[in-house]
């Protein structure tokens, strides 16, 4: 019995450790095969043809490429530049002021983050369908996706400047107001300095959630539109055998931006933890 | 500071343009579907006793919600070790642990799946491997495929409030029930998965919820021919034959559905601090 019972213990913390390490490789193993593969020499992304950067050299030519990169960087920074400041609006307005329906303003501003992407999706492609076009005939695409973006980055961004704003100290700002300070002033001053690094910590998430869109983007581009990010400009290549090479490499280099922005994230991070 | 200078941008904002898109949902859903596909206003309830049609909606209706349960099932079964694991290394390994566990997924979606499609293709090593080894399996365009790739995309989801709830959990516990003569298994199943059930809970709502209203995985790994929740949304807004009605009460069915999950396990997410 004592046998069989450490023997059976033994085999459940080997399971633990095989289960551990197969998880990792899992996690790995596909990046590992497209990075590989971002420099093979075939004329096709998908056989492996010897080494060669002729990828890299095709995406740098490719102008669809350039113009989806174009695209996406210009609705990142746009969405992220109007997410931020309504985002951290409401949460100074959330946290440090009191007005009616409050509650009922606190569940409209999550709800973006909870419920299903594909449902915000549907009600933007109405949206602009049955209200913004007969209003205001045509609109661009880059505009709708634009709106589309700052939607869903608004409640992330208020989420984690409230989060700050919830730790910070009150007092600080009510020596301030004691003080002679306007209430102006103790934010310029006082609250929003304090708040700088959730600030640019929600900036960086939104940038990161606009890169990487692809419900909403697709839904207020109706799908099919000349308008193209990155992450569309993937998704209409037609995944078959024929993939042309030069998506192995964007798909590699969209990889390491990513790895790039959180670097800097931790970096910002622990910056501001060293300052407090 | 004036409250109402802070409130109004964002509230307008998410008023115009989350809280009237999805009042439109709900008011197209009501509606009849024109000739063309699109809308003739009225009220019915048409659309939602077409949801409830067995012949019609059976067969999306339970593929969406066994891939959901499945993808549910494997990332806690795949995960729980890795977070039992990882709760219990020393700090700094812990850390660096869990980080090359959130890392692939800051990545871009399109990215990994695009990774998964190179891997997974009929004549990738892995395929040629299997088929060596007798083992004929078709990964692209089968459930097969398209379960592989929502795990993948979803396990940190649940490897998280796995850990987060298994980090705070006291492991002098565990020595006193084996002191007390019990097995590891009886242990595990005695007190640590108990005492870990916030963050089992946590982590399958985490995971459920948006595996239910996937569309990119299905489509591109299960090549269309997987129908999810997501996939029939999509087609009924975006595809050859649209009715938007019927999309509209399939997108606010599926946020019925995922609302009413959230409020029966909002709880439990809270307890596993994953939240606010």
């Amino acid at each position: 019995m004592g046998r069989l019972r450490r023997g059976l213990d033994a085999l459940i913390g080997s399971m633990l450790v095989l289960d551990t390490v197969l998880v990792y490789i899992f996690l790995y193993l596909p990046i590992g095969v497209l990075i590989l593969y971002s420099f093979s020499a075939s004329r096709y992304a998908l056989v492996w043809g010897g080494f060669s950067l002729e990828a890299y050299r095709r995406l740098f030519t490719d102008r669809d490429v350039a113009l989806a990169l174009l695209n996406s960087v210009i609705v990142a920074s746009a969405s992220t530049a109007l997410a931020t400041l309504l985002g951290t609006m409401l949460a100074l307005a959330l946290e440090r002021t009191r007005i009616r329906f409050q509650q009922g303003i606190e569940v409209l501003a999550y709800l973006p983050i909870v419920i299903p992407e594909i449902v915000m999706a549907v009600g933007l492609l109405l949206f602009f369908a049955q209200v913004l076009r007969p209003v205001f005939g045509a609109v661009s695409p880059m505009l709708t996706v634009l709106i589309g973006h700052v939607t869903f980055s608004v409640s992330y961004v208020m989420v984690v400047v409230r989060a700050r704003l919830r730790d910070l100290d009150r007092s600080l700002e009510e020596a301030a107001l004691d003080l002679g300070a306007t209430p102006w002033q103790v934010l310029r001053k006082v609250t929003l300095p304090l708040l700088t690094p959730a600030i640019m910590s929600g900036a960086l998430l939104a940038f990161t959630l606009s890169l990487d869109d692809f419900y909403v983007t697709y839904f207020s581009t109706t799908g099919g539109s000349g308008f193209k990010t990155l992450p569309l400009y993937l998704y209409a290549l037609q995944w078959r055998a024929a993939v042309p090479p030069h998506v192995n490499a964007l798909a590699s280099l969209m990889l390491l931006a990513s790895l790039a922005l959180i670097a800097l994230a931790l970096l910002m991070q622990r910056k501001a933890q060293l300052s407090r | 500071m004036n409250g109402r200078l802070l409130w109004w941008p964002g509230l307008l904002w998410l008023l115009l343009f989350f809280a009237i898109p999805v009042t439109i949902i709900a008011l197209i859903s009501l509606a009849h579907r024109a000739p063309d596909g699109v809308i003739r206003w009225g009220f019915t309830l048409e659309n939602y006793l077409r949801l409830v049609e067995p012949l019609y909606w059976a067969g999306p209706f339970v593929n969406s919600l066994l891939l959901a349960v499945l993808t549910t099932g494997l990332c806690l079964v795949l995960g729980y070790p890795v977070a039992y694991s990882l709760a219990r290394q020393p700090r700094a390994v812990k850390n660096l642990l869990l980080f090359l566990v959130i890392l692939p997924f800051f990545t871009n979606f399109l990215v990994r799946i695009y990774a998964w499609f190179i891997v997974l293709r009929p004549e990738g090593w892995l395929s040629e491997a299997l088929r060596a080894l007798g083992v004929d399996l078709v990964f692209l365009g089968s459930p097969v495929g398209v379960l592989i790739g929502l795990v993948y995309g979803y396990l940190p989801f649940m490897i998280l409030p796995l850990y987060a709830s298994l980090e705070r959990l006291d492991f002098s516990l565990v020595e006193a029930a084996h002191d007390l003569g019990a097995t590891r298994w009886q242990s595990f199943w005695r007190v640590i998965f108990p005492l870990s059930r916030s963050g089992v809970i946590a982590g399958s709502v985490l995971v459920f919820i948006p595996v239910l209203g996937e569309f990119i995985t299905p489509k591109l790994l299960g090549g269309g021919k997987v129908p999810m929740f997501g996939v029939l949304i999509e087609e009924k807004f975006l595809g050859r034959v649209p009715d938007w009605p019927l999309g509209a009460a399939m997108a606010l069915a599926l946020m019925g559905l995922v609302s009413l999950v959230l409020i029966r396990s909002f709880r439990y997410i809270k307890e596993s601090r994953w939240v606010g």
